[in-house]
């Protein structure tokens, strides 16, 4: 009795807590909105206002409606809000990601609007791919793999509501930004001070929210997949905020002035980017594969040992790599050689993650024929491979002196955010749902076969794309006649890009597409829809709950 | 490891013990070999490359490696090779004349190959990649010359530019906006330009050319001749042929007489050396309609 008693009290004074937080970003808002001369700091006042205002509202009326029924063991409803927001802005960040792809073909799509002008889509398309998309679906993910893997409920009672919610609400007030031209102009962290300062109460939330519930956990040991989401977690924090370091002009303006300049700056800036690729984009994606691949494929973890050397490597020397985004600038030469060396020493340490999420498929390799969601994983963990051997090569100076500044880069990334990120999320996706919502199974497993053909097809016209025009690109720019002059001129190289630029923007196209009828998918089953092909479907398509009725498998 | 997991068939290893989530297990397997060895490998190579090269930083310098290599001491070098490569034509175009420079081959191959490269990269966004020009750049290829095209015409203008505020010794002149400043009214407007039509012999309306002659004769001869053949003192341009730079449609041309158009054109000089726009002068020059 005392215990719940206990429990009660807690929960009140958590309704309590919320009720004051949401209060306070409430009056922020609200002044921001009215007393702010910056017409967007106006907007952005008036959005965060008028979202705690709701929330507040929210968490009042369910203090006063006690609810009889009993609580789930899991705390799944800010996982299943991420899940729908990662779908929402994957798709977002996609659509605008194949409008900017077209305007490099046919720059008329710029519609020489400033709202529409590529320099505004494109932050808005890699802060809504990585940030949006990725970070919704590694919090998704992240929450409900600690909880599955430690047999504990989520730490904090509106907490987790509040990382879901501020989470997208800093995406919102970043892409709005962008589009009215508000930017701090730091690839990656485009955000101004405001937004950066909202987003680092939401990650320390994010942290002790994860961490809280490691803590709690009533398993002996903590599983791999939280080792990786983990140090996501506690490296972006560490990243973000050293990078986004500025002074603003007024408390009530958007503008800011970084705390660096010149060389340091350029430095910090890369520091963070490589190390968001590192962290957010690697660690925190193969936390996901850690589970979602075993998990799906009913299959142990290849080798414990090998989890344990490439985390501990690859999380110590990734943070050495940034310096080969500057080779050949003002960049002193000794940062440009251990930026190098170490980047290639990570070689292996990140093909530890491709051959345990590979390897784990050993006695199971039938799975990729029969179980596409298995391919689509699998495939990602290949692209993967494909990619961290890739990086190491470009990060040679004698390569990066030809592929640096090209479109070869950009194919890099892509083959990376595409293949990897996107691939392996889908396949996280396409398991959380039926789990989540608890159905039988997906609505339709033959729309995943389209999806993964579709989307790895357009993922090979993207890359392959990059890299012709990439290698065109970076062949035309220092070809001399014999005389000593440039044989090129710049906008002659951008004429000879014109075919792969087309051909990119096709295979992004599909990838859209791809995503769209996963949308559609995931829909049909958060619904409710019976499965049109349950019989196709593995029983580890089912939640868990149904899972136990089902006849195992011959 | 102490407490040996479940013995699992497919791999023929055992399971660490641990269990997750009712059925997420590890197996004990070693580390790849070749995986070791690979990262050792690299480790290997790393360190040699820091003996060799700049690499650890240290409390007021860093390690210089034993190669002596220095980024910039190299693009130094490469960047004075190539000046002394091209060191005895660049002399020999700074003291020739301009009207010297392709009367001698070796110069004038040079000056075409480093004019070419200089146009690519300054003209271009203007002209054209194949100084084809657009509506309000000239097309360079052709033999009708606003500001004159020969030799010494052309480099005054690419040293001066146009109507620049930038450069005192730019080449100027103004038509005046008879439209915009009401000097004429919309009708004598019209019928002036259909007048300018029928110079190049394409009007339609016999009667609105023939009331434009006279204002023509009062506003337009002076600077663009009498019978409209222009004046490259003035940079007037010729009306009497098919060459357009704003348009030869009557909305086109009428659009000019109403605000005097008075297209900009940057001065070369001091932003691009000598040698170069005396290069670019002899490039342009060979396009097609040099004088």
């Amino acid at each position: 009795m005392a215990a719940t008693k206990n429990s009660e009290e807690m929960s009140g004074l958590s309704d309590a807590l919320a009720v004051i937080g949401a209060g306070l970003g409430a009056l922020i808002g609200i002044y921001l909105a009215v007393f702010s001369a910056d017409p967007v700091m106006k907007f952005h006042g008036a959005l965060l206002g008028a979202t705690a205002v709701l929330c507040a509202l929210y968490v009042i009326s369910s203090m006063a409606g006690k609810s009889t029924t009993e609580r789930p063991f899991y705390h799944d409803g800010p996982i299943k809000f991420a899940s729908v927001a990662a779908v929402f802005w994957g798709i977002a960040g996609f659509v605008v990601g194949a409008i900017i792809a077209w305007q490099l073909a046919f720059p008329a799509l710029n519609f020489d609007l400033p709202w529409t002008s590529f320099g505004r889509l494109r932050p808005l398309h890699t802060s809504a791919v990585i940030f949006a998309f990725g970070g919704n679906a590694l919090i998704a993910t992240s929450f409900y793999v600690a909880q599955r893997t430690c047999q504990a409920r989520l730490f904090g009672k509106w907490s987790p509501w509040f990382v879901v919610i501020g989470y997208n609400l800093f995406i919102v007030i970043a892409g709005t930004g962008y589009i009215l031209g508000v930017t701090q102009s730091k690839e990656y962290a485009e955000p101004e001070w405001y937004a950066d300062l909202w987003l680092t109460i939401v990650w320390v939330v994010y942290l002790i929210v994860f961490g809280g519930t490691l803590l709690k956990r009533k398993e002996p040991h903590i599983y791999v997949a939280n080792w990786f989401y983990l140090s996501f977690i506690l490296t972006v924090a560490m990243l973000h905020i050293v990078n986004n370091l500025a002074v603003p002009v007024s408390f009530t303006g958007t503008k800011s002035y970084a705390l660096f300049s010149g060389v340091q700056d350029a430095m910090t800036q890369w520091w963070y980017g490589h190390n968001a690729v590192g962290f957010f984009l690697t660690a925190g994606f193969l936390g996901m594969m850690y589970y979602f691949i075993p998990k799906r494929a009913e299959r142990p973890v290849y080798s414990y040992r090998l989890s344990i050397v490439h985390f501990w490597s690859l999380i110590f020397l990734y943070i050495w790599a940034g310096p080969h985004h500057l080779h050949y600038t003002a960049l002193p030469d000794w940062a440009q050689t251990l930026g190098m060396t170490f980047s290639i020493i990570l070689w292996m340490p990140s093909w530890g993650g491709m051959i345990n999420g590979l390897m784990t498929l050993s006695g199971a390799w039938d799975k990729l024929r029969t179980d596409p969601v298995i391919r689509m994983m699998v495939v990602s963990v290949a692209f993967y491979g494909m990619s961290t051997f890739e990086g190491p090569l470009m990060s040679i100076k004698a390569v990066n002196s030809l592929s640096h500044y090209t479109d070869w880069t950009i194919g890099h990334v892509h083959s990376g955010a595409l293949g990897w990120v996107g691939m392996i999320s889908f396949g996280a996706l396409y398991c959380l749902f039926p789990w989540l919502w608890n159905r039988r199974g997906l609505y339709s497993m033959r729309l995943v076969e389209w999806h993964f053909w579709i989307s790895t097809i357009g993922i090979l016209l993207y890359i392959t794309a990059m890299w012709v025009s990439g290698i065109l690109q970076g062949l035309m720019w220092r070809a001399y006649d014999e005389l000593g002059f440039l044989k090129y001129s710049f906008v002659e190289s951008v004429d000879a890009m014109h075919i792969p630029y087309i051909i990119r923007a096709g295979g992004g196209t599909l990838f859209v597409i791809g995503a769209l009828m996963m949308a559609y998918n995931l829909w049909r089953t958060a619904r409710g829809d019976e499965p049109v092909d349950a019989k196709n479907q593995p029983r580890v398509a089912a939640a868990p709950e149904i899972r136990a009725t089902l006849a195992p498998a011959e | 490891m102490a407490d040996k997991g479940r013995f699992d068939e497919a791999t023929g290893t055992h399971t660490t013990g641990h269990v997750w989530d009712d059925d997420l297990e590890e197996l004990n397997k070693p580390l790849p070999k070749w995986w070791l060895y690979v990262l050792y490998a690299c480790i290997i190579w790393a360190i040699v490359y820091w003996v060799l090269y700049p690499s650890w930083p240290m409390m007021t310098d860093y390690t210089k490696g034993t190669l002596g290599f220095s980024q910039r001491a190299l693009v130094m070098e490469q960047v004075a090779a190539g000046k002394a490569a091209q060191a005895k034509f660049r002399d020999a175009i700074a003291k020739a004349e301009i009207s010297e420079i392709p009367k001698k081959p070796e110069l004038l191959n040079f000056a075409l190959a480093g004019g070419k490269a200089a146009f690519g990269d300054n003209c271009a966004p203007c002209h054209g990649r194949g100084a084809q020009g657009f509506k309000g750049y000239p097309n360079l290829n052709d033999d009708d010359w606003i500001w004159g095209g020969d030799l010494e015409a052309i480099q005054t203008t690419i040293r001066h530019g146009i109507r620049s505020n930038a450069d005192d010794d730019t080449r100027a002149s103004d038509m005046p906006k008879f439209g915009e400043e009401d000097l004429l009214e919309k009708a004598q407007i019209k019928d002036v330009a259909e007048y300018v039509l029928s110079l190049g012999g394409s009007s339609k309306d016999a009667d609105a050319a023939a009331r434009g002659k006279e204002v023509y004769a009062e506003n337009c001869a002076s600077c663009h001749g009498e019978n409209g053949e222009g004046n490259q003192e003035l940079g007037a341009p010729n009306l009497a042929d098919a060459i357009w730079l704003y348009g030869g449609d009557k909305a086109d041309i009428v659009t000019s007489i109403n605000t005097g158009r008075g297209g900009v054109m940057p001065p070369w000089s001091p932003r691009l050396d000598d040698v170069t726009i005396k290069q670019l002068t002899v490039y342009v020059h060979s396009l097609g309609g040099g004088k």
